[in-house]
């Protein structure tokens, strides 16, 4: 089985830890002197094709973003974290505004083809747009299995994943053949940090650029954003002293 | 058409029609959800979005066994229309296998609206039958505008986006917890036979669940949820949250940290990657309050907090915040109430 080439998708977001702000415009997010870094979720995922690799079950990875310039930062971090090789397809400015999951997916899926990829991780959703599709319609469109919300990848036999998912009421096992899409949830694994040493050596990795036009896909965008509002604020509460006092405020709201 | 319209329609629904300027009515079709005995509630929600979309409501339930769980939807109201696929195939009710059966569906009656609820179930099925007809689909729909305009949330529910689609099929995932739910009876649909499909599938199989066993009520649709957080230092305190859970009639959730430390088993948690819920009263124990967090709960109605950190972030939202060590708290408040 120590033939399996991966692909990983790796998506640069605003950073988990980062309080957003709404553009005056009501047009988007503030994204300019904004910290980026590569979604959680896509780093959980690397971290999984980065076992395999250790297991020898993968030969080679090859880690993906499509976005601007700066996305070739979150690839030089998924190449210190073990990715073999990485291509950035570049999309900027009003393009890369507009840039949906379907249009993603369709880059994602002809990339697969052309690299022969025999396994292709995703997380499971974008922490930036929280859409939680791109895996899916990968899979659709190659017409390969999905393995979604993974918490837990076995190989069994040199062409079949066991995959427990993480499903409203609990776990779920499923069994899908390769080549196949998994989607990893939060507690699929702990991702490493890139070391020093590690991302020295990411800089000699090989790093190609491409096109959406290259890759021959249609990139335009199916939603309109209308507008990007600031959620309802609460109203301020109040503090109370004891248990006693909280009560009676739950029993003057009738919630208790 | 317009003739059509006209000959057709009350004088209710034309001025509807011109009012909202929707080009048609819409047609919709949900995907119900069940484990083969019950329909799950979420399925309720959904029904309740299509008919904010206004027309024809048909319901699609697709299984190993749907004969309990149809004589169930037949009865929602609101349904005019339930497609049944009764089939060992759909066992597991894998996407792989739901995706043709449902594009054979869509062949035939053209929906304007494809919906599903945004759990696990509808999330891992809708994308790849959106990627199938070629459109875009929305995912965790909070409101309809029209009938091609959504409003949902982005970056862990911190801002709110509107979206306008230009697919002439919407497929959609709803927020259960955003949309009344239909009644679960009063109605009376036609049960059809849905389009049959020679599925064979090999591909991938479903091998069985491992659930987790609760007396509560669900968390999604609970009417008070009590959750703990890191400050409940093991599995065994939750125990705590269970006795108070049991006064109140409410269910029992989990911030990541305390799924991640073992404590509870993961789909306890309550967040942006978690559940998302709206209850009329969330208790906050032992919970910081991370944005993430905040994601899966800020739209309860009464939010209490309970920890011993006057500066967590959790009380920026909390209605009433309690600044105590739980392990006294918490059983007081079980005790007096």
């Amino acid at each position: 089985m120590a033939s399996l080439r991966a692909l990983v998708g790796c998506k640069r977001v605003i950073d988990y830890a980062v309080k957003i702000r709404v553009k005056p415009d009501n047009m988007g997010v503030v994204t300019e002197g904004i910290k980026h870094s590569m979604n959680p979720f896509d780093e959980i995922a690397l971290e999984e094709a980065v076992r395999m690799k250790e297991k020898k079950i993968v030969s080679e990875i090859v880690a993906v973003s499509c976005g601007p310039p700066e996305c070739q930062e979150t690839l030089r971090t998924a190449l210190a974290m073990g990715a073999d090789r990485a291509i950035h397809v570049e999309i900027k400015g009003e393009e890369y505004q507009g840039l949906q999951p379907l249009a993603v997916s369709k880059m994602l899926a002809k990339l697969i083809q052309n690299e022969k990829v025999d396994i292709a991780f995703f997380g499971k959703q974008a922490i930036d747009d929280d859409s939680n599709q791109t895996g899916q319609m990968v899979a659709s469109l190659l017409d390969w299995p999905q393995a979604t919300f993974a918490s837990k990848i076995e190989t069994e036999g040199s062409d079949t994943l066991k995959v427990m998912r993480e499903i409203d009421g609990g776990l779920e096992h499923i069994k899908v053949k390769l080549p196949a899409v998994v989607t990893a949830d939060l507690r699929l694994n702990e991702p490493r940090y890139a070391t020093l040493p590690n991302i020295m050596k990411a800089k000699k990795k090989p790093f190609s650029k491409m096109s959406s036009e290259e890759l021959g896909v249609d990139i335009k965008p199916r939603l309109q954003v209308k507008s990007v509002v600031d959620p309802p604020v609460r109203e301020a509460g109040s503090t109370v002293e004891n248990v006693d006092e909280l009560i009676t405020k739950l029993k003057d709201v009738g919630v208790v | 058409m317009a003739t059509l319209i006209g000959k057709t329609f009350s004088q209710a629904t034309r001025s509807f029609l011109k009012a909202s300027n929707w080009s048609r009515l819409a047609s919709s079709l949900v995907i119900a959800e069940h484990n083969g005995s019950d329909v799950v509630p979420l399925t309720y929600n959904s029904i309740g979005a299509a008919k904010q979309l206004g027309g024809d409501v048909t319901v699609l339930v697709a299984g190993k066994d749907c004969s309990n769980v149809s004589k169930q939807l037949a009865q929602a109201e609101g349904v005019s229309k339930l497609l049944v696929a009764q089939n060992d195939i759909f066992d597991g009710f894998l996407a792989e296998t739901l995706t043709p059966l449902i594009l054979e569906t869509q062949k035939q009656f053209n929906f304007t609206h494809i919906l599903a609820g945004a759990g696990a179930f509808g999330k891992n099925l809708i994308p790849r039958l959106a990627a199938k007809l070629d459109v875009a689909p929305i995912s965790d729909i909070i409101g309809i505008n029209g009938e091609r305009e959504f409003v949902r949330t982005i970056y862990a529910g911190n801002a709110i986006q509107t979206v306008t689609s230009s697919d002439p099929v919407s497929l959609i995932t709803v927020r259960g917890t955003a949309f009344p739910p239909s009644g679960p009876t009063g109605g009376s649909a036609n049960i059809e036979d849905a389009p049959s499909v020679a599925v064979s599938y090999d591909l991938s199989k479903f091998e069985g669940q491992e659930l987790s066993i609760s007396e509560r009520p669900e968390l999604t649709a609970a009417k008070a949820v009590i959750s703990g957080g890191r400050g409940m230092k093991n599995g065994e305190n939750f125990e705590l949250l269970y006795n108070l859970a049991d006064k109140l009639g409410a269910a029992v959730g989990a911030s990541r940290a305390a799924v991640d430390a073992g404590y509870v088993p993961n789909d306890m948690q309550v967040g942006q990657t978690g559940k998302i819920v709206a209850p009329e009263l969330y208790i906050a124990v032992g919970i910081s309050g991370a944005i993430q967090h905040l994601a899966g709960m800020k739209d309860s109605k009464v939010i209490v907090a309970i920890n011993k950190d006057p500066d967590a972030p959790i009380f920026q939202v909390a209605d009433f915040g309690l600044v105590e060590d739980l392990f006294k708290a918490v059983p007081e408040l079980t005790e007096k109430l």
